[in-house]
């Protein structure tokens, strides 16, 4: 026989499978690799790229002195230098395409590939926001039709495409409410806000000037309808809310609201950030909303979080359809125009409050959101909310036996699930469980909001999430939960497994340091 | 005793006309770690329960309210270089500013120590 001579010989791997406490010469963990900052990599001194030497022929430079003097002191990397540093730093970053991303009040789903597909048809990508008009009809027909789709869907006559965000579209829909009271020569000064609302809309409010007054919740979740009712008045431009709210819930008294706040004078916005939720089931013109603003990039679908610009839509009533901004595309004769100016009488946009933005919108996201829109068709869109709706009670009824779940008792919850940090060990709370979730693979939830919950935990599952997603997050979450509530000084220390441990954000915040130097 | 508490966590120590401020224990416990305090320019006029600093932990921004009206005539400036101080001591070192009362019957409808202890009791 002839022996081993090679040496190989496989076996069973000895100590500790899990490679705990493991020591690497180069601080890489196999595939998690370690990366320094660039400029820490790429000397200043070495360029990567070849360059021509300067032409001492060449005609002095005419900056009037202005030429840069002394280096610009930029990392010199060669191109798979630069490429590495970035995909490294990429592979440490969690995204909706490796898992569960369940961010309560910011819809986080999958991005289907036919919308990119269609976005990236060059008569759309390639076309510029100074083409003749001519030139562009097809991108102007696709801003019109998906404007058509966001009027059918909400039931409201006006459309405002160009705001580039939620908080945009809300400052959108303020504006038009205070041409509206202008237009009466109704000065207004106080705008109310639910708690239950979103973060961004007292800012909104206090940004177009006006006061914000809060108005509480009940035990319940929603509105506190006697305290609104009891300050509505003729000094209130208008109520803010969120529906379906930050607790997750449908505030059933909207149509109450929407009539106090009309016999006041007042309008009614809504913060569509949660429209998901509803779409294809409550058309919102019908609940007598006067403006919300519509997330493409939550409810339909199209990236965001760093994959892409967001998109705010807004729908309007009746009432605000003559103040919406400019540019608008219109159909007329047969073509589509951009109306640019007020003065372009015949388009009857002689009220616009006016510019909001450089040109038309978010073309990219218009493209993303129709293709959206189509390739799900009414029935397909009905089925999204409530797909939306029975993963968020799946997952809150199979979690209420483990986390304090302080509204579930009021029924079914809309496409969000909240929990609270009540029945945690002493010294246990929601961030320590959050971290664990890091080590258990997914994104955290949105934490420590609505803040009308102690250490509150909101989940979004979404509807593109599948049962077998679903369970596995609840195994995960159970299994914290009980941690949690049995004291498991690890959770402390957690995450144990993430490229970095826990950080200190105390010392970030007292002292941050926000430029490299060379120390 | 001259010191007196608000519902707001605000706590206010007289001596004389002048009264010194600062936010309560409990308050700087719930908070978390503070980042930064925001105080008000000497010579500021301040109203009872109008906004008169504002103190910020990691998390989130508070505003600190007068618990009565008056002038303000000293700050604590210390608290601009070290914010951790009103972690440590938020009742005694960790003041934020003085004030010179206008109307000491506003002090009136404080609780005193014992009041505010059952007070935070009772909010669990």
């Amino acid at each position: 026989m002839s022996l081993n001579q090679s040496g190989w010989r496989p076996e069973a791997p000895a100590g500790d499978s899990r490679g705990q406490g493991a020591q690497t010469a180069t601080g890489n963990r196999a595939l998690m690799l370690e990366e320094r900052l660039i400029f820490e990599i790429g000397s200043s001194e070495s360029c990567g790229v070849d360059l021509p030497a300067p032409d001492p022929a060449a005609p002095p430079a005419r900056l009037g002195g202005l030429e840069r003097a002394a280096p610009a002191g930029l990392p010199g990397l060669s191109e798979p230098e630069a490429v590495r540093h970035y995909t490294r730093l990429s592979r440490q970053n969690y995204a909706i395409d490796l898992g569960l991303f369940p961010l309560g009040s910011c819809t986080m789903k999958h991005n289907p590939r036919l919308n990119e597909k269609v976005a990236r048809m060059p008569g759309f990508a390639d076309v510029h926001p100074l083409a003749p008009q001519g030139a562009i009809q097809g991108a102007l027909a696709v801003i019109h039709e998906l404007g058509e789709w966001l009027k059918a869907l909400t039931g409201m006559p006006g459309v405002a495409m160009s705001p580039k965000a939620g908080a945009h579209g809300e400052l959108c829909g303020l504006l038009a409410i205070r041409a509206a009271l202008d237009v009466r020569d109704d000065p207004r000064e106080v705008v109310l806000v639910p708690t239950s609302a979103h973060g961004t809309n007292p800012a909104t409010a206090a940004f177009c000037g006006y006061r914000v007054e809060e108005i509480g919740a009940t035990a319940d979740g929603r509105v506190d309808m006697t305290a609104l009712e009891a300050r509505i008045g003729p000094d209130v431009a208008a109520l803010m809310i969120t529906n379906p709210n930050t607790c997750g819930l449908f505030e059933r008294d909207i149509h109450r609201m929407a009539e106090a706040i009309h016999a006041a004078g007042g309008f009614l916005y809504c913060d569509g950030a949660n429209f998901n939720a509803i779409v294809g089931r409550v058309r919102p013109g019908d609940l007598g909303v006067d403006a919300m603003h519509i997330n493409l990039h939550k409810t339909f679908s199209t990236p965001h979080g760093g994959g892409g610009p967001g998109s705010g839509p807004v729908v309007f009533s009746e009432a605000l359809a003559p103040f919406a901004p400019l540019p608008a595309v219109r159909l007329a004769d047969g073509r589509f125009h951009l109306v640019e100016e007020e003065t372009q009488a015949d388009h009857g946009h002689g009220q616009s409050f006016g510019r909001l933005a450089a040109f038309h919108g978010q073309m990219g996201m218009f493209t993303r959101a129709l293709a959206y829109i189509l390739s799900h068709g009414a029935d397909g869109l009905a089925q999204v909310s409530g797909d939306a709706v029975l993963n968020a009670n799946y997952i809150l009824r199979c979690l209420e036996g483990e986390l304090d779940a302080p509204i579930a008792a009021s029924g079914p919850c809309m496409h969000e699930a909240l929990f609270s940090d009540k029945g945690f060990a002493e010294g246990f709370s929601t961030l320590d469980l959050a971290k664990a979730l890091i080590d258990e693979g997914f994104h955290p939830m949105t934490m420590y909001f609505p803040l009308v919950v102690h250490g509150a935990m909101l989940v979004e599952p979404t509807e593109t999430e599948s049962k077998a997603a679903l369970d596995q997050f609840i195994t995960a979450l159970a299994s914290l939960a009980r941690r949690a509530r049995e004291g498991d000084p690890a959770l402390k220390s957690a995450p144990h497994f993430a490229p970095r441990r826990r950080l200190d954000e105390t010392l970030a915040a007292r002292k941050p340091r926000l430029v490299w130097s060379e120390e | 005793m001259n010191r007196f508490f608000t519902e707001e966590h605000e706590w206010i120590e007289v001596n004389g006309d002048i009264a010194t401020v600062g936010i309560t224990d409990y308050a700087q416990e719930q908070l978390g770690d503070i980042v930064f305090v925001e105080l008000p320019m000497p010579g500021t006029r301040v109203d009872r329960g109008g906004e008169a600093a504002v103190v910020e932990s990691v998390k989130a921004a508070s505003d600190v309210y007068a618990p009565v009206s008056g002038e303000v005539v000293g700050v604590n400036e210390q608290l601009e270089d070290e914010p951790s101080l009103v972690n440590e001591s938020a009742e005694t070192g960790g003041w934020f500013f003085q004030l010179r009362l206008s109307d000491t019957a506003e002090l009136q409808g404080l609780m005193n120590e014992e009041a505010y202890q059952a007070y935070v009791v009772a909010l669990g």
